[in-house]
């Protein structure tokens, strides 16, 4: 029975996974640009940093990169990555703790020179792409701040 | 709190963390401790807690910005599905009437109704045409406020009458017929393949569709110029259909083409066919525009299409075509086939006959109708148990269920697509036909001409039939390779996709597709673009977006407009199909428990639908609420909210059929509305429905048609006004009726278009996991 049980999770969730990998098979084909995969796995509620990301790009990858992924390899490995909770979100709050670090002053928001400094030179750095689209959506355009705790609301909404 | 990270939370970031970041960590920090002066003086947060705390930040906003693509993906996926459905059906539909052109007398009334569209254009002397579009006679009145037109056109004329677009003026008919006019002249010397080139140091501009935008015209000849000697431009094709300003685009483009022919070159796309513009509203805005003399300009137009040039090549190296190509696709070939011939490309020429070139249109008509009805007899003659006077008389279901049968087997020998095999089978069906090398010239031509504006590229190598669009191929790198070097060519410029960049290179950077009409789909669902070309052959690419609003949108904002839009059309198309989505539940929900898993609701969704959705991630956003992980799908109909029109309609089914078949049916009425009135008669609209029903084997009785037609509103003079019909059976998604009625009631509409984040913003389409 608890076997039963497992299996019809599995199938929900090669389902799912299935779903997600479709929307990037442009050709109907089985297979997605390799630059598509990060975007895939985020979508089905993992957050790997990008280092993790090359691992498991590296992982599924052809012996010799063509530039796409296909779909037989996928699914298992993303398959053991979802039963295995790997990856998983991080709380709400150490979101807005991880602002607060950064926030020394306790001011209640961070200037957007500020942020700019430690998002394109900390951790795994944003490209300046990433950085102004950043910025359009956090910053408060009156007042070049960023008001860190309305933000986090904004990136955690979540579906039920 | 002191740092804010307590030792519980680095334990799990460490545990989240692999291996290789801890080496990197370790970098940045080391870089933070010999490098002091890398941060600013006041910086006091230790280094290596910054750095965990913005790697935390970071990965959030990643998988933040991934969900928001994966929106985005799915509503584009959404459109497009939607959009080349829509084109599926149309050719379906056509398919249809050439059948029954072919098999049914020429006295049958459904054939009557539809004949026209097949007529060929008779080929009969300028004189008689001139007469026909005679604008001579037209006066333009006094108080006519519009731009005058001189010919020949000079370039004052031309940059007059963008300003004069620009101003939301319209063109008066009698300027519009002589533009025409002479336009076709024009045409008619040119050669089917343009050749242009960029001595003399010109950098040319190519454009992509346009689809009737004429704010991303405007906005190109503001960032690029206007046409002229220095500023040469090839157009793409799609010029019209969909946008509400096909006719000012067509006579800009046609007025520049007049005065600078050697630096204006127009391609024809697979949207300059009029059996296409009936379905996609090009008929609709010409006879909405010019109620007196839409009809000719119409049926000028039809000419003027057919004459369009199909391809251009810039130096001997670079094509441009609208769709593509395929396997078989051959300049050489291409340059010589009589392109006029090809009024549509939906539908094969009709068979050469080598004295018919020249005849009057009298005695081509003749000689078809001699042909149809000879093919006829042998056709009852050796169908077992149906004598010709019987035909006549049969009903519409004996007639349909005949028209089934021959399609089966027309399919199962040919081949269910647009394809050289369909036209052989069709054609050979003539006994007395002419030999057949005439055959197979015709049905190569034919299809190079079709797949030249319907084609599309697909990643992997081979050619095979475009069943999505139902018309041209899907061709691979391998045929990109082969034909560009068949031609010694570099590189191929194609449109007829719309993509989110405005354009894409594929097939290693050998193709490129090039789309010019920006918020496509909706305002912020796409950029448009332009190429500029010199003689390094070398495409440098321009995009741009109509309407600065779309400019300040945020991605989030913009990702969530479309997909609004998206969504509404989506939720329509649901309850069009209420009655076989519910039975295709009811099979999941054999106790009738009135619930079914959502695993259950994804595939009836498919099923029913066929659109190729991946209707997992789009759960959310259609259903509200479930119990334990299942769904109530009665009410969940409800919940979609689609306001129905108030009618007394008792027969559910047909309405249901109305808004499943909107566009089929509104393509039907046009079609029989000949005169071009946007009026139909009782019987014409009786007559509408039978071809429908015919079509899709389905039953509708003449007792509902009555009782439909006695519902609406008639003009006194017991005609139908078919935009008031269609206006009224429109399904109108409820939230936007709300919106609008308290827009009404003197609510600033900006407030209820609220764009807030915290409020307005559609749930991610990212489940937790279970």
């Amino acid at each position: 029975m608890a076997e039963d049980r497992e299996n019809a999770i599995i199938s929900e969730v090669h389902k799912k996974i299935s779903d997600a990998f479709d929307v990037f098979d442009h050709e109907r084909n089985k297979t997605v640009d390799v630059r598509e995969i990060g975007t895939i796995i985020r979508s089905l509620g993992c957050f790997p940093t990008e280092g993790e990301l090359q691992e498991f790009i590296t992982e599924i990858e052809e012996e010799e990169a063509t530039g796409y992924i296909r779909f037989e390899r996928f699914l298992p490995t993303m398959t053991k990555l979802l039963m295995e909770r790997k990856f998983r979100p991080i709380p709400e709050d150490l979101l807005l703790q991880a602002f607060e670090v950064l926030d020394q002053e306790k001011k209640g928001h961070l200037g957007t020179e500020e942020l700019t400094k430690y998002m394109t030179q900390d951790g795994e750095p944003f490209t300046q792409e990433e950085m102004e689209e950043m910025l359009s959506a956090a910053a408060d355009p009156d007042k070049n701040v960023i008001f860190y705790k309305d933000f986090v609301s904004m990136l955690t909404v979540d579906d039920k | 709190m002191g740092c804010g990270v307590t030792k519980q939370n680095q334990k799990q970031i460490k545990k989240d963390r692999m291996p290789g970041i801890v080496v990197r960590a370790q970098f940045s920090e080391l870089q933070s401790v010999f490098f002091p002066c890398q941060h600013s003086a006041s910086f006091s947060v230790p280094a290596a807690t910054a750095m965990r705390a913005a790697l935390l930040i970071q990965r959030w906003y990643r998988q933040y910005v991934a969900r928001l693509e994966m929106r985005r993906r799915c509503t584009w996926n959404i459109f497009q599905s939607m959009e080349y459905a829509g084109e599926q059906n149309q050719i379906k539909l056509y398919k249809f009437f050439s059948y029954l052109m072919d098999h049914f007398t020429p006295a049958s009334s459904e054939r009557n109704l539809i004949a026209h569209i097949f007529r060929e254009n008779e080929v009969c002397r300028d004189a008689e045409w001139e007469r026909y579009f005679n604008y001579k006679n037209i006066e333009v009145p006094e108080f006519y406020s519009g731009p005058h037109l001189n010919f020949p056109l000079t370039a004052t004329n031309a940059t007059e009458l963008v300003e004069a677009f620009r101003t939301k003026q319209q063109l008066h008919s009698r300027y519009v017929l002589q533009l025409l006019v002479e336009t076709w002249k024009l045409l008619r010397i040119l050669p089917n393949i343009n050749h242009v080139s960029t001595c003399h140091s010109k950098e040319i501009t190519i454009c992509g569709d346009l689809h009737g935008h004429l704010e991303d015209l405007l906005l190109v000849f503001y960032k690029n110029g206007l046409p002229s000697m220095e500023t040469p431009y090839v157009f793409n094709g799609d010029f019209v259909d969909r946008g509400k300003n096909s006719m000012e685009i067509l006579l800009i483009l046609f007025a520049f083409l007049l005065v600078y022919p050697n630096d204006v070159h127009l391609n024809r796309g697979n949207h300059e066919d009029h059996i296409v513009n009936l379905r996609y509203g090009f008929t609709k805005e010409v006879l909405g525009k010019y109620r007196v003399h839409g009809k000719k300009i119409l049926k000028l137009l039809q000419k003027i299409y057919s004459w369009l040039p199909l391809a251009s090549v810039i130096d001997q190296k670079v094509l441009i075509l609208h769709g593509g190509i395929s396997d078989t696709t051959d300049l050489d070939i291409i340059a010589k086939v009589d392109r006029h011939r090809y009024v549509s490309t939906l539908r094969p020429p009709k068979q050469r006959k080598s004295s018919a070139k020249n005849k009057q249109s009298d005695q081509d008509s003749w000689d078809e109708d001699n042909m149809t009805r000879r093919r006829v007899r042998s056709m009852t003659y050796s169908s077992p148990g149906v004598s010709r006077p019987e035909v006549q008389r049969h009903s519409l279901q004996t007639l349909s269920s005949q028209v089934e049968e021959e399609l089966r087997e027309r399919r199962r020998r040919a081949g269910f697509s647009l394809s050289h095999g369909d036209l052989h089978n069709s054609l050979s069906s003539d006994s007395d036909s002419d030999p057949g090398e005439n055959l197979e010239t015709d049905a190569e031509d034919w299809k190079q001409v079709v797949d030249m504006l319907w084609s599309d590229p697909m990643p992997i190598d081979g050619c095979v039939p475009n069943e999505v669009r139902g018309g041209g191929c899907y061709w691979g790198p391998d045929i990109t390779r082969e034909v560009l070097e068949k031609h010694n060519l570099q590189l191929l410029i194609r449109s007829h996709e719309c993509k989110q960049e405005g354009y894409e290179f594929c097939h290693n950077r050998k193709v490129l597709t090039i789309f010019s009409a920006s918020n496509y789909y909706e305002v912020g669902s796409n950029r448009g673009a332009y190429i500029r070309l010199g003689p390094d052959l070398v495409p440098h690419l321009i995009q741009y977006q109509a309407s600065r609003s779309t400019r300040d949108l945020t991605l989030r904002q913009s990702v969530g407009r479309t997909e609004r839009s998206a969504l509404r059309a989506l939720r329509e198309q649901l309850f069009a199909h209420k009655s076989d989505l519910i039975s295709a539940f009811q099979e999941f929900d054999p106790e009738q428990t009135g619930l079914i898993s959502l695993n259950h609701w994804a595939t009836a969704m498919e099923s029913v639908l066929q659109l190729g959705l991946p209707w997992r991630m789009l759960r959310s956003q259609l259903v509200n609420h479930t119990q334990d992980g299942k769904l109530n799908y009665q009410s969940w109909f409800k919940e979609l909210a689609i306001m129905e029109p108030n009618t007394q309609l008792a027969h559910t089914n047909l309405l249901e059929t109305l808004y499943k078949h909107h566009s089929n049916l509104e393509t039907i009425f046009r079609i029989i509305d000949t005169d071009n009135s946007g009026l139909i008669s009782f019987e014409e609209f009786r007559q509408t429905w039978r071809l429908l029903s015919s079509h899709l084997q389905i039953d509708i009785s003449d007792e509902a048609i009555s009782d439909l037609a006695q519902s609406i509103d008639f003009n006194k003079d017991g005609s139908i006004d078919i935009n008031e019909f269609m206006e009224a059976f429109r399904l109108v998604d409820r939230t936007q009726q709300e919106r609008s009625n308290s827009t009404l009631s003197g609510v600033h509409p900006h407030l209820l278009q609220s764009e807030h984040p915290t409020k307005t913003l559609l749930v991610s389409a990212s489940p937790h996991f279970v």
